[in-house]
């Protein structure tokens, strides 16, 4: 059985969280490029050209994105012939992303729900991180990372639709969910949506939704072409970058789709603020 | 049309007076961070009539939880966050004397109508464009709540900081004006 060390995974998590918070990955710098090029509003293009000016400054100079550095987000698949010597897994992603949020100079943004209290000296600094752990083939562990900021998570929203209200009803409801944001997800924004399923596996799937490359179509023709529909629909609420007005309000939606019971029509949209900052590794 | 203006804190009633929905604002000078936490402390000092931990008189308070500054640094990223949370607090401090408040998103008619009656703007900085604000904060100082971390009470230097004016001191929107304009319906 192949062995992967827990120090391994500490260091590989600790360096993606540092390496995140300054690069915007690729996909998300090349739809703003295309959201600048094709924005009519002068006032969103301005915005827009801010934000590319502050994607190169935190590449090259090193400083976080945005100073909401976010809750740690993670998608691990562990291969089933993969065995983790000297510790837990979740022990080591914990480690990593505390070791990462302090050497980069992150914030630490946990808090208690009630009395807000940081949580960086009682749980550790920006912990717990949110991991979702899968067993699948192999002997590789797979690692997906994202720094997910609060702005976009508070205009998050799910809801069962019923079965009669069909797809009709699930446009109508994201379209609900992204006019009612308006400005204060920090648009341009990704829009994950998580249809079917149960409840909590609808809003697990529209945060799983926002981890793919920005743009890539769910390899489902029919769902790939609903999701042309809604960034069709979306853009026409005329919201632009900052909420200011403009063309250019959704850069992509991604859509997972999974089958539901008889009596149900889970939906669920999870908003990703235009500092996508996502990463991936495998161990 | 749109108008740029450079001003100098703190903000007298006829600097707010020529500023309207739109407009672009490069302010330098003195502002103050606040977050949810210090808001609610600062209405409470108000309420029992004790002192504040700085004049509100013409003040700008610019809503950010910076990240820790690098060595060497004043200040981390520095971008706004989302505005909402402080609107139960802003009506008091705007008619306490304060004129600007920097964010993002969107204010609740409260606050709105207290610029209007108080003569104060709310301006709105681009979010998630911490690094490149957090740049032209020259200087950053805690004035009160370090035990805040993140949301203390913060004496910010700024230079030509770069806002837009979101809501005037005449009732204006730029967030619902801008969307209407670019609109469509079916």
């Amino acid at each position: 059985m192949r062995e992967v060390s827990y120090e391994d995974i500490v260091k590989a998590v600790k360096n993606m969280v540092i390496h995140t918070a300054t690069n915007l990955p690729e996909d998300a710098l090349k739809k703003l490029k295309e959201a600048h090029e094709k924005e009519k509003s002068p006032v969103a293009k301005k915005v827009l050209e801010q934000l590319l000016e502050n994607a190169d400054i935190a590449r090259e100079e090193k400083r976080p994105l945005c100073q909401d550095t976010g809750l740690a987000v993670y998608f691990v698949k562990v291969g089933q012939d993969v065995r983790i010597t000297g510790g837990l897994l979740k022990d080591a992603i914990n480690e990593g992303t505390e070791q990462g949020y302090i050497e980069g100079y992150l914030r630490a943004s946990t808090c208690d729900c009630f009395t807000r209290e940081n949580l960086k000296e009682k749980v550790g600094y920006n912990l717990p991180a949110v991991i979702h752990i899968d067993l699948v083939e192999g002997d590789k562990i797979d690692i997906e990372y994202a720094a997910k900021g609060g702005g976009s998570e508070n205009v998050s929203r799910a809801r069962v639709l019923a079965p009669a209200q069909g797809r009709q009803g699930v446009i109508d409801f994201v379209k609900d969910v992204i006019s009612e944001a308006g400005p204060n997800p920090c648009p341009p924004i990704i829009v994950g949506v998580g249809i079917g399923g149960t409840f909590e596996k609808a809003a697990i799937s529209s945060k799983h939704a926002l981890f793919r490359e920005a743009g890539e179509p769910n390899a489902d023709p029919g769902v790939a072409e609903f999701e042309k529909e809604l960034l069709y629909e979306l853009n026409k609420l005329g919201i632009g970058a900052m909420g200011m007005g403009g063309t250019e309000t959704v850069l992509a939606v991604h859509i997972e789709k999974n089958p539901c019971h008889i009596a149900s029509l889970p939906v669920s949209v999870n908003v990703q603020c235009h500092s996508s900052r996502h990463s991936h590794i495998t161990l | 049309m749109s108008q740029v203006h450079y001003l100098t804190t703190p903000l007298s009633d006829e600097d707010v007076e020529n500023l309207k929905a739109g407009d672009i604002v490069y302010l330098s000078g003195i502002i103050f961070t606040a977050r949810d936490a210090a808001h609610k402390r600062l209405v409470d000092l108000i309420e029992n009539k004790e002192e504040l931990p700085f004049q509100l008189d013409g003040a700008v308070i610019y809503f950010v939880g910076p990240t820790p500054p690098k060595p060497g640094d004043p200040i981390g990223s520095a971008g706004p966050t989302t505005s909402y949370r402080m609107d139960s607090y802003s009506p008091t401090l705007i008619k306490h004397g304060l004129k600007g408040m920097i964010g993002k998103g969107k204010r609740n008619q409260e606050v709105k109508d207290a610029c209007k009656e108080y003569k104060a703007v709310y301006f709105g900085a681009t979010g998630g464009a911490g690094a490149l604000l957090g740049k032209l904060i020259k200087e950053a100082k805690v004035i009160a709540y370090e035990e805040l971390g993140p949301e203390a009470v913060r004496m910010l230097r700024v230079e030509d900081f770069p806002v837009t004016v979101i809501n005037d001191a005449y009732g204006n929107d730029l967030y619902e004006e801008g969307r209407k304009q670019y609109e469509v319906k079916d």
